[in-house]
């Protein structure tokens, strides 16, 4: 019994330990943003004695970061709409309808799964100056887009196949065209599904650091990611500004996932199988 | 009963065109197409011609293959960097998703405060990469960082490091922060898993008189393996990708002296900051580097999946 007992606080123990070191890091660095740079420097560890926003209206000034913010909001909300729509439509096609070329055409957006979408940055980096798109957010949005379609055909395929095929029969004997009959009847079906879509690929979209970082340049059109880069680059030594705009970084997203943590930890594992 | 009417009904009513259908999947399978599988498809034969800048010169046929393998210093850049990615698979198999299988487990055996559990661990995987690699590098400073500043605190001064500075040191920093990063999802992977095993098969096995390690090993370990599978196919795939991080922490010099360099950081040198070792910015390199990382990332994660199929057919 004892023994019991014993391993029982062992693996609470455990557990509780790696929260600690999940979560400090990130409380380090919030309570850092609200302390001055010499309290940094002589109690990197301690609470901050007053709770100051000047770093942040600093932060404000220093940087651009309004325009970082609306341009990443910009891009993810944008890439989000057009992969729902495109993705659907295409799920709801090949879900529904056999044809010679319906299997071959799922195993097509399939390959997109495993492909690394980076390998093809230089191409795609020229095909991007063709079009007239670097130093575009249009740029973004259509990589995004682009890749976030595999993941998100794979889910919804899935999940139409689910429903039961009469629904659609009714709604067409009572005179609904095939549109209708996706638009009207099935998308609202489909809204768990869609939810699963919006978080993974709005966490891609917003937090990619790796495409603007090479279509780009222009300070005004940088997302938040490579907005850091700039701040970091340029106060190096002003830590209390640098755990600033980490902290507003990382703001949004951990906002949101503190409202709907089971829908995001449900949705991110949704795509892995089962 | 009635469907079979239904199906007899149906043709009649049907007043618009079909082809109209066939539009649907146009969008996505256009936008695919263009920005995801032409790229890669360009990539390939980018890596078989001359180049001079983002002018493409002559065809060269496997030259530039030849090139990465067998000249200096490109052969030796490109077997250091690999021999990082296989680390860097390697320490999160085992650090990763070794420490999220028990977690994953405890929580599956009931454990209060299930739920805040998960959140806890899976918060870090909310920040952007970048943000990690600033954060972490600024905790890993060796003069007024979060760690050495606690280990002097605990009375462990002589562990201080400057841990980024180090040759020794700086490549398992990287890939233990990524551990942090990444711990949260693998989590929630294998809670899946474990998840999905049917209570009557534990309860069969325990009646055996199944316990503890056998139950383990024999029961429980050949059950999940579906999402073993997986998550080592993720694992697999992100180590040998590994860019963002290192560039964040390290540069893109893979800091201090290519102790850290992977081969998407030497991709992207190659590529686009024309300092792959010697030279110029050189596309045609930088595409073979490409396609050889496309058949080790798709060739490992198609075997894998194959393998898994096999094994869940059998049981």
């Amino acid at each position: 019994m004892k023994a019991g007992i014993g391993r029982r606080s062992l693996q609470y123990l455990f557990a509780y330990v790696f929260v600690l070191v999940a979560l400090y890091p990130i409380v380090l660095m919030v309570s850092s943003s609200l302390k001055s740079n010499a309290e940094i420097f002589t109690s990197p560890l301690a609470l901050p004695k007053t709770f100051g926003l000047d770093t942040y209206r600093k932060l404000w000034e220093v940087v651009p970061f309004a325009d970082f913010l609306l341009n990443s909001i910009m891009v993810s909300v944008t890439s989000v709409l057009l992969i729902t729509v495109t993705s659907s439509m295409a799920a709801f096609y090949l879900a529904r309808f056999s044809h010679k070329w319906t299997g071959l055409l799922y195993f097509y957006f399939l390959i997109g799964l495993m492909v690394p979408v980076k390998l093809g940055i230089v191409p795609l980096f020229l095909l991007m100056k063709k079009l007239g798109l670097l130093n575009s957010l249009w740029s973004l949005i259509l990589i995004y887009t682009a890749s976030g379609i595999p993941i998100s055909v794979f889910i919804l395929t899935g999940f139409f196949r689910t429903l039961p095929v009469e629904l659609e029969e009714a709604a067409r004997i009572d005179g609904c065209s095939h549109f209708q009959v996706f638009w009207r009847v099935l998308l609202p079906l489909i809204r768990p599904a869609l939810g699963t879509v919006v978080i993974i690929t709005f966490i891609q979209a917003w937090n990619d650091f790796f495409f603007p970082l090479i279509f780009i340049q222009d300070e005004a059109l940088k997302t938040i990611p490579v907005g850091m880069m700039v701040l970091f680059g340029e106060y190096e030594t002003d830590w209390s500004l640098l755990f600033a705009g980490l902290t507003l970084s990382a703001l949004p997203m951990i906002a949101v996932f503190l409202l709907a943590s089971r829908q995001f930890m449900e949705g991110l594992t949704a795509g892995a199988g089962k | 009963m009635g469907v079979p009417e239904r199906q007899q009904i149906q043709p009649k009513r049907k007043a618009k065109p079909r082809w109209l259908l066939h539009l649907f999947p146009l969008p996505a399978l256009i936008l695919y197409t263009l920005f995801v599988i032409y790229p890669i498809l360009s990539a390939f034969t980018y890596s078989m011609y001359e180049w001079k800048g983002i002018a493409r010169g002559a065809f060269v046929g496997l030259q530039n293959f030849l090139t990465l393998f067998q000249v200096e210093p490109f052969n030796k850049l490109f077997w250091n960097a690999f021999g990082h990615n296989v680390i860097y698979f390697l320490v999160e198999m085992v650090v990763q998703n070794g420490i999220a299988f028990v977690l994953a487990f405890l929580i599956y055996r009931k454990i209060r405060g299930a739920g805040f559990l998960k959140a806890a661990y899976f918060m870090p995987r909310l920040l952007s990469v970048i943000v990690v690699g600033f954060l972490w590098k600024l905790i890993l400073n060796p003069n007024y960082g979060a760690l050495n500043t606690l280990l002097g605190k605990l009375g462990l001064e002589e562990w201080a490091k400057p841990w980024l500075g180090d040759p020794d040191t700086a490549l398992l920093a990287i890939i233990l922060v990524n551990c942090w990063f990444g711990i949260g999802f693998a989590v929630l992977i294998f809670l899946a898993g474990l998840q999905s095993i049917p209570e009557e098969l534990i309860e069969a096995a325990r009646l055996d008189g199944a316990k503890g390690l056998t139950m383990l090993s024999r029961i429980i370990l050949p059950l999940v393996m579906p999402s073993l599978t997986i998550m080592t196919i993720f694992t697999f795939i992100q180590a040998f990708e590994a860019f963002e991080l290192v560039y964040a922490m390290q540069g893109s010099m893979g800091e201090p002296f290519h102790s850290t360099d992977t081969l998407a950081v030497y991709f992207y040198r190659l590529a686009f900051s024309g300092s792959g070792g010697a030279g110029d910015v050189s596309i045609g390199l930088g595409s073979a580097l490409a396609v050889v990382l496309f058949f080790i990332v798709a060739s490992v994660s198609a075997l894998s999946l194959k393998a898994m199929r096999k094994r869940e057919v059998q049981h």
